[in-house]
């Protein structure tokens, strides 16, 4: 999975709780989690939720609070997903 | 200075209709709500009908943002939402997202219980050690203040915001303790009334304690069956109803349309002395909450026009007709019409009071009485003391309906009772 597949699903991930669509349109790896993209910490707790479900990774709680940028995610998913190990066959 | 206090505007979330035009002719029509529901056959209950609001899931993305649907689960929140901003736009008022605070506005809206599929959830998770999969809403959907808490936050109101629980006499009791706010000069404007969430989870227990009806599952329309002979107990239902109260200075300078006027209420309590229990009113407690609400009111018992009881269809029905029989001093022919709501969508327990007030101030404003269907077979404990002919087989015109009554009666004793009149320009 490339960085930019895990930036794609993030995206939709990130975007039912987003209420401003320019800002959403206009996201890049600086985006503020919370400040640019009004995203309040009930929401980020579910959106963790949903990003452990679809990268099938666990995400603790002193990874989840580094996840405050889209680049700060993005290396966090990365590296969870590199280590996930293989399904038993 | 105590203030006049009157409804301008109305919301449901009913069983038998969405929305106060579906809902009047439905009401008009004696449509039932009461449907059989798989789920309680599944799980073997032994009542296995119910009312349970026509809300689709089309409709749901019509009307809710789809972070709203994903945040908020819980039916009662759900349906409470939907008949609040159907009275906050039938007021013609507003919704900005971004209006200032309004400190004069205010909401006191009930609850049974809150979010119960969200406590079952929450359960599991939290036995199988998954404490953080309950994830940022559960918290607020579970807490029984969530529906006021939320419709707060939409309206943007900042004086009194708050829910009352009273078991089935919420929904009324909230009603009067909004208008008492104004009245007392406290608010300018209360968003009032109550929602219940419905399903297995709330009416399991209802149904362990066989107080809901066993006997109509292949017959689900006529099981409601309000102080009928052949009545067995009630059946279960979910939904809300809101109304805008206002001060009446603050309907006319904003030139509002006016339904009704609150004219007063009452509640209080049998103290579980006199045939009351936990579960069941005491005859003495209900006709001092009826006198109250007269005095209150400033109303004669000669006047009352319409009652809309409380009447679920329990061995409770002739109790209740004794009561209002003796304290209005009113029998056979000169009792006044009475019918119950229930008969078409059930009981919607902490809702039922608000839903059943939506219903009555139509009735009041279009003047006429709703059929209360079922009750080919009126009780003769019922008949002993009123004409038969009080309770309208049929939607029943009454034209220049000026005064209209709604009691509810909630487990542990509790009564409301409110009084609504025509209102009067002058």
């Amino acid at each position: 999975m490339t960085r930019q597949d895990i930036s794609e699903q993030l995206r939709e991930i990130v975007r039912p709780f987003v209420q401003d669509e320019e800002a959403l349109a206009q996201l890049s790896e600086d985006t503020h989690l919370v400040n640019d993209l009004a995203i309040n910490s009930t929401d980020v707790v579910d959106i963790i939720l949903d990003v452990e479900d679809r990268f099938r990774i666990e995400i603790d709680d002193e990874d989840a609070e580094n996840m405050v940028t889209v680049r700060s995610a993005l290396d966090l998913i990365e590296a969870k997903v590199r280590d996930r190990p293989s399904k038993p066959s | 200075m105590k203030q006049r206090v009157v409804v301008t505007g109305m919301g449901v979330a009913a069983p038998n209709a969405l929305g106060l035009e579906n809902f009047h002719d439905a009401i008009r029509a004696g449509r039932s709500g009461i449907r059989f529901l798989e789920e309680l056959r599944e799980k073997k209950f032994g009542c296995c009908i119910g009312g349970v609001p026509p809300l689709d899931e089309e409709l749901k993305a019509g009307h809710f943002t789809p972070l709203e649907l994903r945040q908020i689960k819980a039916h009662n929140l759900l349906y409470g939402i939907l008949a609040a901003d159907e009275a906050w736009n039938d007021a013609g008022l507003e919704r900005q997202a971004d209006s200032p605070t309004d400190w004069e506005s205010g909401c006191v809206f009930g609850a049974g219980l809150s979010g119960v599929r969200a406590i079952r959830d929450s359960v599991y998770f939290i036995d199988s050690g998954q404490v953080k999969r309950m994830g940022g809403t559960a918290a607020t959907q579970i807490m029984p203040s969530g529906i006021s808490a939320l419709l707060g936050g939409r309206f943007g109101l900042g004086n009194w915001v708050m829910t009352n629980a009273s078991a089935c006499s919420t929904g009324t009791e909230a009603i009067r303790l909004a208008a008492e706010h104004i009245r007392a000069g406290r608010a300018r404007r209360m968003l009032c009334g109550a929602a219940e969430t419905d399903g297995p989870y709330l009416w399991g227990g209802f149904d362990a304690m066989r107080v809901l009806t066993r006997k109509f599952n292949d017959r689900p329309e006529q099981g409601s069956r309000p102080m009928s002979a052949t009545a067995s107990g009630f059946v279960p239902g979910g939904g809300a109803g809101a109304l805008v109260l206002e001060s009446l200075p603050s309907a006319r300078e904003r030139g509002a349309r006016i339904y009704s006027e609150v004219a007063g209420g009452y509640s209080n309590a049998g103290g579980h002395r006199d045939g009351g229990s936990m579960t069941a009113p005491g005859r003495e407690g209900i006709e001092r909450c009826i006198r109250g609400a007269l005095e209150h009111a400033g109303v004669s018992a000669g006047e009352i026009d319409l009652i809309s009881g409380h009447l679920t269809a329990t061995r409770g029905d002739p109790g209740e007709i004794h009561c209002w029989s003796r304290a209005l001093d009113r029998r056979g022919e000169r009792f006044p019409c009475i019918n119950s709501l229930k008969s078409m969508i059930g009981h919607c327990l902490s809702a039922g009071g608000a839903i059943e007030s939506v219903a009555l101030i139509l009735q009041l404003v279009h003047g006429f009485a709703h059929p209360s269907i079922n009750c080919e077979d009126p009780h003769p404990g019922i008949t002993s003391v009123i004409d038969p002919e009080c309770i309208p087989g049929k939607a029943r015109e009454i034209p220049g309906m000026k005064v209209a009554a709604k009691s509810s009666f909630g487990f542990g004793d509790v009564n409301s009772v409110l009084i609504f009149r025509a209102f009067d320009k002058s």
